[in-house]
């Protein structure tokens, strides 16, 4: 019953945009992490060591790992809603410091107090982890205001849902940044449901990439599965945002495996579907078979990295089911700053 | 070996059925494929494999009703050498086999740490306000000036201090609040904002997260019911929620409570609403002194600030001192008449009707402690147990409704802190409990006047 993906057809396209070897490799790493530390956060989570919400990134890991590679990272700051693990793993944060986070414990990214929707680096320029759907998008234009005020050059990434597409701070945002050519790029992870309601049951139009139309904003719809068009998409974004073109939008379809958080069965979509994508589309065994194919890697190498990444997997959910809860004390701590 | 786990699909599932095996003994699975199927009275999911290996044994037979969460259903074996792929070093089979597992397993119960003297709420002290210089000159100004001037002072200070809102920059300010802001400062730092305050509440939370310091202008605070969830969600938890790393320091402000003749929708106190969120910090200035002192103070503070003005007080004038850097402390109250015979505690329009009223009481011959908060969080209710001790009547004053208002907070922590103290229940004087009306004459039902505060005062010390 074990299943085996194959390569999509996406791979062999000629005109794709191609990538080095040693891409291949980094996009391989990064998503390999991201896949590994959700399986392994959504067992936790079936052992009641992570509470509340768990939302997991499976099936969406080319689209953080693309759009990163394209980015400065450390100066490029990056937001996004509650399916944040992802973003965080690639961007650089210590993983066992997000899983502490996530079953609540001293070491966590945000000492335990914030949990799996909330965790943040100012040194990373990762700013959440945000749980309200929507609230992202405002902020992420704020992000990219700071950046015109004081002119740092960097860009904001704002990442968004089909589901957080149809709220109206989004379109709010949308002007303003136009309005005043902000450096942000709108990347919106259409992974087909909002929950449990597909983007046909909620969304008037469900082209997204158009939804900036009215403010004059650039779109493009991307195979978001394919890590190599994540990031040469990605780069056309930030280039136009850096270079003072204000916003430009990014949809990316995708897909994600799993239920929209742990306790979601996912009743709503068919099995035949989500089989199509994880055997068919799957980025990472995508990147594994260009691998593969090109010669010069060989299944042992990769069987090396996986080791690795399993180690880091494993190092991470060890510390974060030994480190300790939070010092009582820390209840009190954090809440304002005393002048 | 490792064991597959029964897993919880909620952190309140105690226990399911194993409705169906997807493998067998001897089948060789890796990340992700699917194992089992587990139903509970809500749900049915796929139990995944988290790890490599050959199903060595099912423990638990499908079918089976009743599978506690965390109950051993299976076991998988680590790649071996008899599947004939592993040339894996040992040293990296022993951190990469889910050993992690038997040690989830057996920490599942997290260690409590225990609870140290720490844990008591820290008690907020405040400062006194500064000494001024002897024979400081006294300028009179209007309260609208007072603010201004606080705006303009902050940002040649620093840099990082812009304002944005409504009708800031070119129109110089629906109340002129921001008047010539624009001409000494410019477009960059006097933004004129679309009608958006959801959007661009947030956008300055944005900023601030990125270590701007916001100043946003809401033309009032009605509007601001749009941009409350980014207020909230967003800016006032977001130390807490990042533990201690990314701040807000920023500024919400402008006209709150009732104008005149504009009815419910324009015409609300939000003094209660966000006096009751941790980690904002609400000011809700009087006079023209402490509105220039303490929206300084709001600036600079690395907290995000509601800071609540009233469009009625904006004309009116007082005293202020001419001094380089006039910065009052947040949190403390200030006693406006010192008395012996009752306290009446109010803030912003509230001691309008609060001293009228004790001038007339003085000139009858009551002596009135007056006390104006400024501050609404944190709030120095150690100035208002001081007096009460004193006085042993206690007068509350605010123009918000009655329900889960200023006056009733007050209420209840001077029953705890100075029951014995008190001769006499405190009253409060509020708005009546109803959308604010139109009609001039209903309009003036609606609101606390001179006349209840006088009431209540007599009957606290049962002069009626």
């Amino acid at each position: 019953m074990a299943r085996k993906a194959t390569a999509t057809s996406a791979s062999t396209m000629p005109n794709a945009p191609q990538f080095t070897q040693e891409q291949d490799l980094e996009a391989f790493r990064e998503m390999l992490l991201i896949r590994r530390f959700e399986e392994k956060a959504g067992q936790m989570y079936g052992m009641g060591l992570i509470g509340g919400f768990c939302h997991l990134y499976i099936g969406q890991e080319a689209v953080v790992t693309g759009i990163t590679m394209a980015s400065e990272k450390g100066k490029d700051a990056q937001i996004t809603g509650y399916r944040d693990h992802g973003h965080m793993l690639v961007m650089g944060l210590d993983p066992k410091g997000v899983m502490a986070e996530l079953t609540g414990r001293q070491g966590g990214l945000s000492k335990g107090k914030g949990g799996s929707m909330h965790m943040f680096s100012n040194e990373h320029r990762f700013y959440g982890g945000n749980g309200i759907v929507g609230a992202q998008v405002s902020l992420g234009a704020g992000l990219a205001f700071a950046s015109k005020y004081t002119g740092d050059g960097s860009v904001s990434i704002a990442y968004f849902g089909d589901g957080a597409a149809n709220q109206g701070q989004v379109y709010e945002s949308f002007n303003m940044a136009k309005l005043w050519k902000l450096p942000v790029v709108f990347v919106i992870e259409n992974n087909k449901y909002a929950m449990g309601t597909s983007i046909e049951r909620a969304a008037a139009t469900t082209d997204f990439s158009k939804r900036g139309a009215s403010f004059d904003i650039p779109g493009e719809q991307v195979d978001g599965m394919d890590v190599r068009m994540v990031y040469d998409a990605a780069q056309r974004a930030i280039e136009h945002a850096r270079s003072g073109n204000g916003p430009y939008i990014l949809e990316m379809l995708t897909y994600r495996y799993r239920g929209h958080s742990m306790s979601d069965p996912a009743k709503y979509r068919s099995k035949d579907e989500v089989t199509k994508y994880r055997q068919e589309r799957d980025p990472i065994e995508q990147v594994r078979a260009r691998l593969i194919e090109g010669g010069s890697v060989s299944e042992e190498d990769l069987k090396k990295i996986e080791t690795e990444i399993r180690a880091i997997v494993t190092e991470a959910a060890d510390f974060a089911t030994n480190d300790p809860e939070p010092d009582a004390s820390e209840l009190w701590t954090d809440i304002t700053i005393e002048a | 070996m490792p064991q597959i786990l029964m897993p919880a699909l909620s952190p309140t599932m105690e226990e399911g059925k194993l409705a169906k095996w997807l493998v067998k003994v001897g089948d060789t699975v890796k990340s992700g494929d699917v194992l089992a199927e587990i139903e509970t009275d809500k749900a049915t999911m796929e139990v995944e494999s988290v790890d490599e290996g050959v199903v060595k044994e099912i423990l638990i037979e499908e079918g089976t009703e009743g599978v506690k969460v965390n109950t051993p259903i299976a076991l998988v074996m680590g790649e071996g050498e008899e599947v004939g792929e592993g040339n894996r070093p040992a040293a990296q089979a022993t951190s990469s086999d889910p050993d992690g597992d038997s040690a989830v397993a057996a920490a599942a119960a997290p260690v409590p740490a225990e609870p140290r003297s720490g844990a008591e709420a820290p008690k907020f002290v405040a400062q006194n306000d500064p000494d001024l210089p002897d024979g400081v000159e006294m300028v009179e100004m209007t309260v609208r000036q007072a603010l201004n001037e606080a705006m303009a002072e902050e940002m040649r200070r620093d840099k990082d201090v812009f304002i944005m809102g409504e009708e800031v920059a070119e129109y110089q300010g629906a109340y002129k609040i921001t008047q010539n802001l624009l001409q000494e400062f410019g477009a960059e730092r006097v933004i004129d904002t679309p009608i958006t305050e959801h959007g661009f509440a947030g956008l300055a939370v944005g900023a601030a997260f990125a270590g701007l310091k916001p100043i946003v202008e809401f033309m009032t605070w009605n509007f601001a019911m749009q941009a409350i969830d980014q207020i909230i969600n967003s800016a006032a938890k977001q130390l807490y929620m990042s533990g201690g790393q990314v701040t807000a320091p920023m500024v919400f402000r402008g006209p709150n409570g009732a104008a005149a003749r504009v009815a419910a929708q324009h015409s609300q106190d939000y003094s209660a609403w966000y006096a009751h969120v941790p980690g904002l910090t609400v000011i809700a200035p009087y006079s023209a002194a402490d509105a220039k002192g303490l929206l300084k103070a709001a600036i600079r503070s690395p907290n995000p600030v509601v800071f609540l003005e009233n469009e009625i007080l904006y004309g009116s004038t007082g005293l202020v001192p001419k001094v380089d850097d006039f910065v009052l402390p947040i949190g403390k109250a200030r006693i406006a008449r010192e008395g012996a015979d009752v306290t009446i505690v109010s803030f912003s329009m509230g001691m309008r009707y609060a001293t009228q009223a004790t001038e007339k009481l003085v000139a009858a011959g009551v002596d009135v402690e007056l006390i104006d908060l400024r501050t609404l969080r944190p709030l120095d209710i150690d100035t208002v147990i001081e007096s009460v001790k004193k006085t042993g009547r206690l007068v509350t004053v605010e123009e918000g409704w009655p329900q889960g208002g200023i006056g009733a907070d007050i209420s209840a922590r001077v029953m705890e802190q100075a029951f014995d103290y008190l001769d006499a229940p405190v009253m409060r004087v509020t708005g009546k409990d109803v959308p604010m009306p139109y009609a001039a004459n209903l309009e003036k039902l609606a609101l606390p006047n001179v006349d209840e505060v006088i009431a209540a005062v007599n009957a606290v010390t049962y002069r009626s």
